[in-house]
Protein backbone atom coordinates (compact mmCIF):
# COMPACT_ATOMS: atom_id res chain seq x y z
CA UNK A 1 0.00 0.00 0.00
CA UNK A 2 1.13 3.53 -0.23
CA UNK A 3 2.26 5.81 2.08
CA UNK A 4 1.00 9.40 2.75
CA UNK A 5 3.70 11.83 4.21
CA UNK A 6 2.03 15.37 5.79
CA UNK A 7 4.14 18.30 4.61
CA UNK A 8 5.01 21.12 6.49
CA UNK A 9 4.60 24.18 5.38
CA UNK A 10 3.62 27.81 5.97
CA UNK A 11 1.65 27.86 2.35
CA UNK A 12 4.49 29.47 1.17
CA UNK A 13 7.79 27.34 2.02
CA UNK A 14 8.13 23.63 2.52
CA UNK A 15 9.75 23.28 6.44
CA UNK A 16 13.51 20.96 5.62
CA UNK A 17 11.53 18.54 8.42
CA UNK A 18 9.04 17.12 5.67
CA UNK A 19 12.42 16.05 3.70
CA UNK A 20 13.12 14.20 6.68
CA UNK A 21 9.75 12.55 6.88
CA UNK A 22 10.08 11.51 3.29
CA UNK A 23 13.33 9.54 3.82
CA UNK A 24 11.46 7.59 6.62
CA UNK A 25 9.04 6.88 3.95
CA UNK A 26 11.30 5.48 1.34
CA UNK A 27 12.89 2.97 4.51
CA UNK A 28 9.43 2.03 4.52
CA UNK A 29 8.72 1.06 0.89
CA UNK A 30 5.74 1.92 -1.30
CA UNK A 31 4.68 4.83 -3.06
CA UNK A 32 5.28 8.07 -1.28
CA UNK A 33 2.80 10.90 -1.55
CA UNK A 34 3.05 14.06 -0.11
CA UNK A 35 -0.20 16.09 1.33
CA UNK A 36 -0.02 19.57 0.83
CA UNK A 37 -3.22 20.91 3.02
CA UNK A 38 -3.39 25.08 3.50
CA UNK A 39 -4.87 27.83 1.67
CA UNK A 40 -2.92 29.72 -1.30
CA UNK A 41 -0.17 26.71 -0.81
CA UNK A 42 0.26 25.42 -4.86
CA UNK A 43 3.95 26.81 -4.20
CA UNK A 44 4.38 24.71 -1.46
CA UNK A 45 2.89 21.52 -3.52
CA UNK A 46 5.30 22.97 -6.29
CA UNK A 47 8.21 22.55 -4.24
CA UNK A 48 6.87 19.12 -2.56
CA UNK A 49 6.58 17.70 -6.65
CA UNK A 50 10.49 18.63 -6.57
CA UNK A 51 11.29 16.25 -3.70
CA UNK A 52 12.97 13.51 -4.46
CA UNK A 53 11.37 9.82 -4.20
CA UNK A 54 7.89 11.59 -4.42
CA UNK A 55 5.78 10.04 -6.67
CA UNK A 56 2.20 12.14 -5.84
CA UNK A 57 1.36 15.60 -4.28
CA UNK A 58 -2.21 15.81 -3.17
CA UNK A 59 -3.15 19.72 -2.71
CA UNK A 60 -5.88 20.19 -0.43
CA UNK A 61 -6.31 24.13 -1.05
CA UNK A 62 -9.09 26.05 1.47
CA UNK A 63 -9.61 28.57 3.68
CA UNK A 64 -10.30 26.06 6.84
CA UNK A 65 -6.91 24.58 6.42
CA UNK A 66 -4.99 28.66 6.01
CA UNK A 67 -3.32 28.13 9.49
CA UNK A 68 -3.28 24.25 10.62
CA UNK A 69 -5.73 23.83 12.76
CA UNK A 70 -5.93 20.44 14.19
CA UNK A 71 -9.46 19.89 13.88
CA UNK A 72 -9.72 20.55 10.12
CA UNK A 73 -6.27 19.48 9.14
CA UNK A 74 -6.89 15.84 10.74
CA UNK A 75 -10.57 16.01 9.33
CA UNK A 76 -8.39 16.37 5.83
CA UNK A 77 -6.15 13.87 6.48
CA UNK A 78 -8.88 11.05 7.51
CA UNK A 79 -11.04 12.20 4.22
CA UNK A 80 -7.55 10.74 1.99
CA UNK A 81 -6.44 8.12 4.95
CA UNK A 82 -8.30 4.86 3.32
CA UNK A 83 -6.02 4.29 0.80
CA UNK A 84 -2.77 4.41 2.79
CA UNK A 85 -1.31 1.78 4.63
CA UNK A 86 1.30 4.32 6.65
CA UNK A 87 0.52 7.99 7.47
CA UNK A 88 3.49 10.05 8.38
CA UNK A 89 3.79 13.50 10.18
CA UNK A 90 6.96 15.13 11.48
CA UNK A 91 7.29 14.78 14.88
CA UNK A 92 7.32 18.89 15.04
CA UNK A 93 5.04 20.80 16.89
CA UNK A 94 2.32 20.76 14.17
CA UNK A 95 2.59 17.00 13.12
CA UNK A 96 2.37 16.63 17.00
CA UNK A 97 -0.62 18.57 17.48
CA UNK A 98 -2.30 16.54 14.32
CA UNK A 99 -0.96 12.97 14.18
CA UNK A 100 -2.96 11.76 17.41
CA UNK A 101 -6.37 13.15 16.08
CA UNK A 102 -5.76 11.07 12.64
CA UNK A 103 -4.67 8.06 15.15
CA UNK A 104 -7.90 7.96 17.88
CA UNK A 105 -10.49 8.41 14.63
CA UNK A 106 -9.46 5.33 13.32
CA UNK A 107 -8.63 3.40 16.26
CA UNK A 108 -5.15 2.66 15.67
CA UNK A 109 -2.26 2.91 17.74
CA UNK A 110 0.34 5.94 16.92
CA UNK A 111 4.08 5.39 16.93
CA UNK A 112 5.73 8.79 18.29
CA UNK A 113 9.04 10.00 17.16
CA UNK A 114 10.87 7.14 15.55
CA UNK A 115 14.06 7.14 14.92
CA UNK A 116 14.85 4.06 12.91
CA UNK A 117 12.42 1.71 10.32
CA UNK A 118 12.94 -2.04 11.17
CA UNK A 119 10.34 -3.25 8.86
CA UNK A 120 6.96 -1.99 7.49
CA UNK A 121 5.17 -2.74 10.86
CA UNK A 122 8.32 -2.37 13.22
CA UNK A 123 9.90 0.98 14.67
CA UNK A 124 12.46 2.09 17.01
CA UNK A 125 11.73 4.94 19.21
CA UNK A 126 13.72 6.66 22.18
CA UNK A 127 11.64 6.55 26.12
CA UNK A 128 12.58 8.24 28.84
CA UNK A 129 14.26 10.67 27.43
CA UNK A 130 16.32 8.85 25.59
CA UNK A 131 17.66 6.49 28.17
CA UNK A 132 15.93 3.83 26.83
CA UNK A 133 15.29 2.79 23.18
CA UNK A 134 12.31 0.76 22.39
CA UNK A 135 11.50 -1.52 19.71
CA UNK A 136 7.88 -1.74 18.40
CA UNK A 137 5.46 -3.47 16.26
CA UNK A 138 2.14 -2.21 15.37
CA UNK A 139 -0.30 -4.54 14.48
CA UNK A 140 -3.20 -2.20 13.26
CA UNK A 141 -4.50 -2.11 9.69
CA UNK A 142 -3.07 1.77 9.04
CA UNK A 143 0.46 3.26 11.07
CA UNK A 144 -0.36 6.53 11.99
CA UNK A 145 3.83 7.83 12.71
CA UNK A 146 5.61 10.84 13.96
CA UNK A 147 9.30 10.99 12.80
CA UNK A 148 11.52 12.62 14.29
CA UNK A 149 13.91 14.26 11.87
CA UNK A 150 17.80 13.97 13.39
CA UNK A 151 16.76 10.21 12.87
CA UNK A 152 16.48 10.34 9.07
CA UNK A 153 18.97 11.66 6.76
CA UNK A 154 16.77 14.41 3.78
CA UNK A 155 16.24 13.36 0.79
CA UNK A 156 17.32 15.98 -2.10
CA UNK A 157 14.76 18.75 -2.03
CA UNK A 158 15.14 18.76 -5.76
CA UNK A 159 15.39 16.45 -8.76
CA UNK A 160 11.76 15.01 -8.70
CA UNK A 161 9.20 15.88 -10.71
CA UNK A 162 5.97 14.59 -8.63
CA UNK A 163 2.55 15.25 -10.71
CA UNK A 164 0.16 17.43 -8.77
CA UNK A 165 -3.59 16.26 -7.99
CA UNK A 166 -5.68 18.73 -6.50
CA UNK A 167 -8.31 17.04 -3.72
CA UNK A 168 -11.62 18.62 -2.29
CA UNK A 169 -10.50 20.82 0.44
CA UNK A 170 -12.34 20.14 4.21
CA UNK A 171 -14.74 22.76 5.38
CA UNK A 172 -14.21 24.42 9.05
CA UNK A 173 -15.21 22.28 11.86
CA UNK A 174 -16.59 25.24 13.60
CA UNK A 175 -14.90 24.34 17.02
CA UNK A 176 -12.10 26.31 16.79
CA UNK A 177 -10.57 29.81 15.03
CA UNK A 178 -7.30 31.40 14.74
CA UNK A 179 -6.54 34.28 16.88
CA UNK A 180 -3.04 35.10 16.23
CA UNK A 181 0.83 34.03 15.81
CA UNK A 182 3.94 35.89 17.11
CA UNK A 183 6.62 33.85 15.82
CA UNK A 184 10.37 35.37 17.01
CA UNK A 185 11.94 36.80 14.17
CA UNK A 186 15.56 36.02 13.76
CA UNK A 187 18.64 35.98 11.02
CA UNK A 188 19.75 33.48 12.76
CA UNK A 189 19.06 29.62 11.43
CA UNK A 190 16.10 27.43 12.23
CA UNK A 191 17.52 25.72 15.40
CA UNK A 192 16.14 22.28 14.79
CA UNK A 193 17.45 22.26 11.49
CA UNK A 194 21.12 24.23 11.78
CA UNK A 195 24.22 22.79 11.54
CA UNK A 196 25.61 24.65 14.67
CA UNK A 197 23.98 25.07 17.40
CA UNK A 198 25.26 27.52 20.67
CA UNK A 199 23.09 26.68 23.82
CA UNK A 200 23.29 28.32 27.68
CA UNK A 201 22.25 27.18 30.51
CA UNK A 202 21.47 27.91 34.12
CA UNK A 203 25.21 28.95 34.50
CA UNK A 204 24.19 32.15 32.38
CA UNK A 205 22.61 33.90 35.44
CA UNK A 206 20.41 36.68 33.73
CA UNK A 207 18.63 37.11 30.47
CA UNK A 208 20.99 40.05 30.36
CA UNK A 209 23.78 37.53 30.32
CA UNK A 210 22.36 35.52 27.67
CA UNK A 211 23.66 38.24 25.36
CA UNK A 212 27.15 37.04 25.75
CA UNK A 213 26.24 34.14 23.27
CA UNK A 214 24.95 36.29 20.51
CA UNK A 215 28.51 37.02 19.04
CA UNK A 216 29.45 33.45 19.53
CA UNK A 217 26.55 32.10 17.25
CA UNK A 218 27.44 35.31 14.83
CA UNK A 219 30.54 33.83 14.26
CA UNK A 220 29.57 30.19 14.03
CA UNK A 221 26.34 30.42 12.25
CA UNK A 222 24.26 29.09 14.95
CA UNK A 223 20.89 28.85 16.00
CA UNK A 224 20.78 29.45 19.54
CA UNK A 225 19.13 27.20 22.10
CA UNK A 226 18.80 26.97 25.36
CA UNK A 227 18.51 24.56 28.46
CA UNK A 228 14.95 24.14 30.55
CA UNK A 229 16.74 25.54 33.47
CA UNK A 230 17.64 28.38 31.55
CA UNK A 231 14.15 28.51 29.96
CA UNK A 232 12.20 28.13 33.15
CA UNK A 233 14.71 30.97 34.77
CA UNK A 234 13.15 33.40 32.56
CA UNK A 235 16.80 33.71 30.47
CA UNK A 236 15.47 32.78 26.84
CA UNK A 237 12.37 31.72 25.32
CA UNK A 238 10.95 28.58 25.39
CA UNK A 239 11.10 27.83 21.50
CA UNK A 240 14.62 27.95 22.23
CA UNK A 241 14.69 24.75 24.68
CA UNK A 242 16.74 21.86 23.54
CA UNK A 243 15.74 18.74 25.63
CA UNK A 244 12.80 15.79 26.15
CA UNK A 245 10.19 18.14 26.42
CA UNK A 246 11.81 20.67 23.62
CA UNK A 247 13.52 20.59 20.41
CA UNK A 248 15.72 17.33 19.77
CA UNK A 249 18.63 18.92 18.00
CA UNK A 250 21.42 16.97 15.98
CA UNK A 251 23.88 19.61 14.53
CA UNK A 252 27.44 19.36 13.25
CA UNK A 253 28.43 21.26 16.28
CA UNK A 254 27.00 21.71 19.47
CA UNK A 255 28.39 24.35 21.92
CA UNK A 256 27.11 23.87 25.57
CA UNK A 257 27.60 27.08 28.03
CA UNK A 258 26.89 26.80 30.99
CA UNK A 259 24.95 23.91 30.90
CA UNK A 260 25.31 21.42 34.14
CA UNK A 261 23.89 18.57 31.24
CA UNK A 262 20.62 16.78 33.08
CA UNK A 263 19.31 14.13 31.35
CA UNK A 264 16.21 15.99 30.03
CA UNK A 265 18.66 18.05 27.95
CA UNK A 266 21.17 15.61 27.41
CA UNK A 267 17.68 13.67 25.95
CA UNK A 268 17.75 16.68 22.84
CA UNK A 269 21.63 16.76 21.93
CA UNK A 270 23.41 13.93 22.17
CA UNK A 271 23.23 12.92 18.50
CA UNK A 272 25.37 16.06 17.88
CA UNK A 273 28.19 15.35 15.43
CA UNK A 274 30.80 17.27 18.14
CA UNK A 275 29.73 18.54 21.27
CA UNK A 276 31.37 21.15 23.17
CA UNK A 277 31.26 21.78 26.58
CA UNK A 278 32.22 24.88 28.41
CA UNK A 279 31.58 25.13 32.41
CA UNK A 280 33.21 25.88 35.53
CA UNK A 281 31.89 22.96 37.39
CA UNK A 282 34.28 20.10 36.44
CA UNK A 283 32.12 17.37 37.91
CA UNK A 284 29.06 18.55 35.47
CA UNK A 285 27.95 15.41 34.00
CA UNK A 286 28.09 17.68 30.40
CA UNK A 287 31.54 16.67 30.32
CA UNK A 288 30.39 13.14 29.84
CA UNK A 289 29.15 13.44 26.31
CA UNK A 290 30.83 16.43 25.46
CA UNK A 291 33.96 15.72 22.28
CA UNK A 292 35.68 18.78 24.13
CA UNK A 293 35.28 20.19 27.44
CA UNK A 294 36.72 23.20 28.81
CA UNK A 295 36.65 23.34 32.36
CA UNK A 296 36.51 27.48 32.61
CA UNK A 297 34.58 30.79 33.89
CA UNK A 298 32.13 30.76 30.63
CA UNK A 299 32.25 35.09 31.00
CA UNK A 300 36.58 34.82 30.24
CA UNK A 301 35.93 31.68 27.89
CA UNK A 302 33.02 32.84 25.57
CA UNK A 303 34.49 36.02 24.52
CA UNK A 304 37.95 34.76 24.13
CA UNK A 305 36.25 31.77 22.06
CA UNK A 306 35.00 34.69 19.69
CA UNK A 307 38.36 36.70 19.43
CA UNK A 308 40.51 33.08 18.37
CA UNK A 309 38.08 31.69 16.09
CA UNK B 1 -18.04 24.81 35.63
CA UNK B 2 -16.65 21.38 35.93
CA UNK B 3 -12.65 20.41 34.65
CA UNK B 4 -11.64 17.06 34.71
CA UNK B 5 -7.72 16.73 35.17
CA UNK B 6 -6.10 13.46 34.48
CA UNK B 7 -2.85 12.48 36.00
CA UNK B 8 -0.14 9.62 35.17
CA UNK B 9 1.85 8.25 37.73
CA UNK B 10 5.54 8.43 36.47
CA UNK B 11 8.65 7.38 37.02
CA UNK B 12 10.07 10.30 39.01
CA UNK B 13 11.84 13.36 37.05
CA UNK B 14 15.37 12.92 38.46
CA UNK B 15 15.68 8.98 38.18
CA UNK B 16 18.00 7.44 35.63
CA UNK B 17 16.16 4.31 34.86
CA UNK B 18 18.04 1.34 33.72
CA UNK B 19 16.76 -1.09 31.10
CA UNK B 20 16.46 -4.67 32.33
CA UNK B 21 18.94 -7.07 31.16
CA UNK B 22 16.51 -9.30 29.47
CA UNK B 23 15.58 -6.20 27.21
CA UNK B 24 12.08 -6.83 28.08
CA UNK B 25 11.53 -3.36 29.43
CA UNK B 26 12.98 -0.76 32.35
CA UNK B 27 13.77 -2.03 35.91
CA UNK B 28 10.72 0.29 37.80
CA UNK B 29 10.58 -2.18 40.71
CA UNK B 30 11.44 0.49 44.23
CA UNK B 31 11.97 3.49 41.81
CA UNK B 32 10.35 6.75 43.23
CA UNK B 33 7.69 6.97 41.65
CA UNK B 34 5.76 10.80 40.86
CA UNK B 35 3.10 12.58 38.94
CA UNK B 36 3.73 13.15 35.65
CA UNK B 37 5.39 17.06 35.87
CA UNK B 38 3.13 18.15 33.25
CA UNK B 39 0.20 17.21 34.66
CA UNK B 40 1.25 19.08 37.85
CA UNK B 41 0.88 21.97 35.97
CA UNK B 42 -2.97 21.14 34.66
CA UNK B 43 -3.76 20.49 38.17
CA UNK B 44 -2.33 23.74 39.27
CA UNK B 45 -3.96 25.78 36.29
CA UNK B 46 -7.28 24.19 37.11
CA UNK B 47 -7.16 25.25 41.04
CA UNK B 48 -5.92 28.62 39.77
CA UNK B 49 -9.21 28.74 37.76
CA UNK B 50 -11.41 27.50 40.64
CA UNK B 51 -9.65 30.30 43.09
CA UNK B 52 -10.63 32.93 40.54
CA UNK B 53 -14.03 31.53 40.68
CA UNK B 54 -14.49 30.74 37.20
CA UNK B 55 -14.20 27.07 37.62
CA UNK B 56 -16.56 24.93 40.75
CA UNK B 57 -15.80 21.41 40.53
CA UNK B 58 -12.18 19.81 39.88
CA UNK B 59 -11.83 15.97 39.67
CA UNK B 60 -8.73 14.64 39.16
CA UNK B 61 -8.55 11.12 37.23
CA UNK B 62 -5.58 8.38 37.06
CA UNK B 63 -5.32 5.24 35.44
CA UNK B 64 -3.35 2.53 35.95
CA UNK B 65 -2.12 0.33 38.99
CA UNK B 66 -3.93 0.89 42.71
CA UNK B 67 -0.84 2.97 43.51
CA UNK B 68 -2.33 5.46 41.04
CA UNK B 69 -4.31 6.28 44.55
CA UNK B 70 -0.98 8.32 45.88
CA UNK B 71 -1.47 10.50 42.55
CA UNK B 72 -4.23 11.56 42.89
CA UNK B 73 -4.04 12.13 46.32
CA UNK B 74 -1.42 14.84 45.56
CA UNK B 75 -3.73 15.77 43.20
CA UNK B 76 -6.56 16.67 45.93
CA UNK B 77 -3.57 18.53 48.00
CA UNK B 78 -3.30 20.10 45.09
CA UNK B 79 -6.66 21.58 44.75
CA UNK B 80 -8.63 18.78 43.19
CA UNK B 81 -12.21 18.07 44.85
CA UNK B 82 -12.21 14.18 44.29
CA UNK B 83 -10.52 11.41 42.19
CA UNK B 84 -11.43 8.93 40.32
CA UNK B 85 -8.96 5.93 39.96
CA UNK B 86 -9.47 3.24 36.59
CA UNK B 87 -7.67 0.42 38.29
CA UNK B 88 -5.93 -2.22 36.01
CA UNK B 89 -2.66 -3.70 35.69
CA UNK B 90 -2.65 -3.86 32.34
CA UNK B 91 0.24 -1.78 30.18
CA UNK B 92 -2.29 1.16 29.43
CA UNK B 93 -0.84 2.75 25.92
CA UNK B 94 -2.07 6.45 25.16
CA UNK B 95 -4.96 5.57 22.84
CA UNK B 96 -6.22 2.85 25.41
CA UNK B 97 -6.31 5.78 28.19
CA UNK B 98 -8.01 8.53 25.95
CA UNK B 99 -10.99 5.39 25.54
CA UNK B 100 -11.11 5.44 29.23
CA UNK B 101 -11.00 8.91 29.75
CA UNK B 102 -13.59 9.47 27.27
CA UNK B 103 -16.06 7.48 28.55
CA UNK B 104 -15.40 9.07 32.14
CA UNK B 105 -16.18 12.75 30.11
CA UNK B 106 -19.08 10.74 28.80
CA UNK B 107 -20.20 10.36 32.67
CA UNK B 108 -19.30 13.71 34.22
CA UNK B 109 -19.47 15.82 31.45
CA UNK B 110 -16.70 18.93 32.26
CA UNK B 111 -16.77 21.70 30.01
CA UNK B 112 -12.66 21.86 30.07
CA UNK B 113 -10.28 18.87 30.13
CA UNK B 114 -6.83 19.88 31.23
CA UNK B 115 -3.80 17.62 31.08
CA UNK B 116 -0.18 17.47 30.53
CA UNK B 117 1.23 17.56 26.84
CA UNK B 118 2.94 14.80 27.24
CA UNK B 119 4.78 12.07 29.98
CA UNK B 120 7.86 11.58 30.96
CA UNK B 121 7.97 8.17 30.69
CA UNK B 122 6.89 6.90 26.92
CA UNK B 123 6.97 9.97 25.99
CA UNK B 124 4.51 9.87 23.46
CA UNK B 125 2.42 13.10 23.75
CA UNK B 126 -0.49 11.71 22.33
CA UNK B 127 -3.28 11.36 24.94
CA UNK B 128 -4.66 14.68 24.63
CA UNK B 129 -4.69 15.02 21.51
CA UNK B 130 -6.59 11.58 20.74
CA UNK B 131 -9.03 12.16 23.67
CA UNK B 132 -10.01 15.34 21.83
CA UNK B 133 -10.39 13.69 18.73
CA UNK B 134 -12.48 11.07 20.15
CA UNK B 135 -15.16 13.52 21.71
CA UNK B 136 -14.52 15.26 19.08
CA UNK B 137 -13.92 18.47 21.09
CA UNK B 138 -11.76 21.34 19.60
CA UNK B 139 -7.76 21.29 21.42
CA UNK B 140 -5.20 23.56 22.30
CA UNK B 141 -1.99 21.91 23.21
CA UNK B 142 1.22 23.20 24.83
CA UNK B 143 -0.62 25.64 25.98
CA UNK B 144 1.16 29.07 28.08
CA UNK B 145 -1.47 30.97 28.94
CA UNK B 146 -5.30 29.92 29.09
CA UNK B 147 -8.33 32.26 29.50
CA UNK B 148 -12.02 31.58 30.05
CA UNK B 149 -14.50 33.87 28.58
CA UNK B 150 -18.41 32.79 28.75
CA UNK B 151 -18.47 29.67 26.39
CA UNK B 152 -15.45 29.76 25.18
CA UNK B 153 -11.65 29.51 25.69
CA UNK B 154 -8.50 31.51 24.38
CA UNK B 155 -5.65 30.07 24.39
CA UNK B 156 -1.86 31.26 23.75
CA UNK B 157 0.37 27.75 22.91
CA UNK B 158 3.78 26.92 22.38
CA UNK B 159 4.67 26.40 18.38
CA UNK B 160 8.35 25.97 16.59
CA UNK B 161 9.01 29.73 16.64
CA UNK B 162 7.12 31.28 18.73
CA UNK B 163 3.54 31.50 20.16
CA UNK B 164 0.24 31.12 18.49
CA UNK B 165 -3.28 31.77 19.68
CA UNK B 166 -6.51 30.12 19.34
CA UNK B 167 -10.05 30.50 20.74
CA UNK B 168 -12.06 27.47 21.24
CA UNK B 169 -15.75 26.72 21.81
CA UNK B 170 -16.34 24.39 24.97
CA UNK B 171 -15.73 22.01 26.15
CA UNK B 172 -12.11 21.61 24.98
CA UNK B 173 -8.91 19.76 25.72
CA UNK B 174 -6.15 21.94 26.69
CA UNK B 175 -2.44 20.18 27.38
CA UNK B 176 -0.11 22.19 29.24
CA UNK B 177 3.10 23.63 28.65
CA UNK B 178 6.28 24.61 30.82
CA UNK B 179 5.40 28.07 31.35
CA UNK B 180 2.10 28.25 31.50
CA UNK B 181 2.44 28.13 35.66
CA UNK B 182 4.62 26.82 38.56
CA UNK B 183 2.92 24.37 40.22
CA UNK B 184 2.90 25.56 44.64
CA UNK B 185 4.07 23.14 46.86
CA UNK B 186 1.71 21.02 48.33
CA UNK B 187 1.63 21.38 52.33
CA UNK B 188 1.04 19.49 55.15
CA UNK B 189 -2.41 20.23 56.50
CA UNK B 190 -3.94 19.99 52.44
CA UNK B 191 -2.37 16.64 52.32
CA UNK B 192 -4.48 15.53 55.45
CA UNK B 193 -7.95 17.12 53.82
CA UNK B 194 -6.71 15.13 51.07
CA UNK B 195 -7.03 11.85 52.28
CA UNK B 196 -11.04 12.67 53.29
CA UNK B 197 -11.48 13.73 50.19
CA UNK B 198 -13.81 11.17 48.01
CA UNK B 199 -11.87 8.35 45.66
CA UNK B 200 -14.26 6.56 43.18
CA UNK B 201 -13.03 3.54 41.48
CA UNK B 202 -13.79 1.88 38.46
CA UNK B 203 -12.41 -1.05 36.03
CA UNK B 204 -11.89 -0.46 32.47
CA UNK B 205 -14.86 -3.01 32.21
CA UNK B 206 -16.90 -0.82 34.08
CA UNK B 207 -16.58 2.12 31.37
CA UNK B 208 -17.19 -0.31 28.51
CA UNK B 209 -14.12 0.26 27.43
CA UNK B 210 -10.78 -2.57 26.17
CA UNK B 211 -7.83 -1.17 27.01
CA UNK B 212 -6.04 -3.98 26.03
CA UNK B 213 -2.41 -2.51 24.37
CA UNK B 214 -2.23 -2.30 20.60
CA UNK B 215 1.58 -1.83 20.45
CA UNK B 216 3.89 -4.46 20.82
CA UNK B 217 6.93 -3.87 22.35
CA UNK B 218 9.34 -6.37 20.79
CA UNK B 219 12.92 -5.10 23.30
CA UNK B 220 13.70 -2.26 25.04
CA UNK B 221 17.57 -1.62 24.74
CA UNK B 222 20.47 0.41 25.87
CA UNK B 223 20.88 4.10 23.79
CA UNK B 224 24.40 3.45 21.87
CA UNK B 225 26.88 4.97 24.09
CA UNK B 226 28.78 8.54 23.37
CA UNK B 227 32.72 7.98 23.62
CA UNK B 228 34.61 9.61 26.33
CA UNK B 229 35.82 13.14 25.12
CA UNK B 230 38.72 15.13 26.23
CA UNK B 231 39.49 17.75 28.79
CA UNK B 232 41.14 20.77 26.68
CA UNK B 233 43.71 22.83 28.63
CA UNK B 234 42.34 26.38 27.54
CA UNK B 235 40.39 28.55 24.69
CA UNK B 236 43.63 27.84 22.17
CA UNK B 237 43.29 24.17 22.28
CA UNK B 238 39.80 24.32 21.70
CA UNK B 239 39.94 26.20 18.55
CA UNK B 240 42.96 24.29 17.37
CA UNK B 241 41.26 20.93 18.10
CA UNK B 242 38.01 22.31 16.30
CA UNK B 243 39.82 23.83 13.32
CA UNK B 244 41.97 20.56 12.72
CA UNK B 245 40.82 17.55 14.71
CA UNK B 246 36.71 17.51 14.46
CA UNK B 247 36.79 20.04 10.88
CA UNK B 248 33.91 21.18 12.02
CA UNK B 249 34.90 25.32 12.12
Amino acid sequence: MSILVIAEHDNVQLNAATLNVVAAAAALGGDIHVLVAGAGARAVAEQAAQVQSVAKVLLADGPALANGLAENLSRQVLALAGDYGHILFAATASGKNVAPRVAARLDVAQVSDIIAVESPDTFVRPIYAGNAMATVQSVDPVKVITVRTTGFDPVAAQGGGAPIAEVEAVGDSGKSSFVGRALAKSDRPDLASASVVVSGGRGLGSAENFKILDALADKLGAALGASRAAVDAGYAPNDWQVGQTGKIVAPQLYVAVGISGAIQHLAGMKDSKVIVAINKDAEAPIFGVADYGLVADLFEAVPELVKAL
Amino acid sequence: MKVLVPVKRVVDYNVKVRVKSDQSGVDIANVKMSMNPFDEIAVEEATRLKEKGVVQEIVAVSCGVAQCQETLRTAMAIGADRGILVQTDVELQPLAVAKLLAALAAKEQPSLIILGKQAIDDDASQTGQMLAALLDWPQATNASKVELEGDRVQVTREVDGGLETLSLALPAVITTDLRLNEPRYVTLPNIMKAKKKTLDTFSPADLGVDAAPRLKTLKVSEPPARAAGVVVPDVATLVDKLKNEAKVV
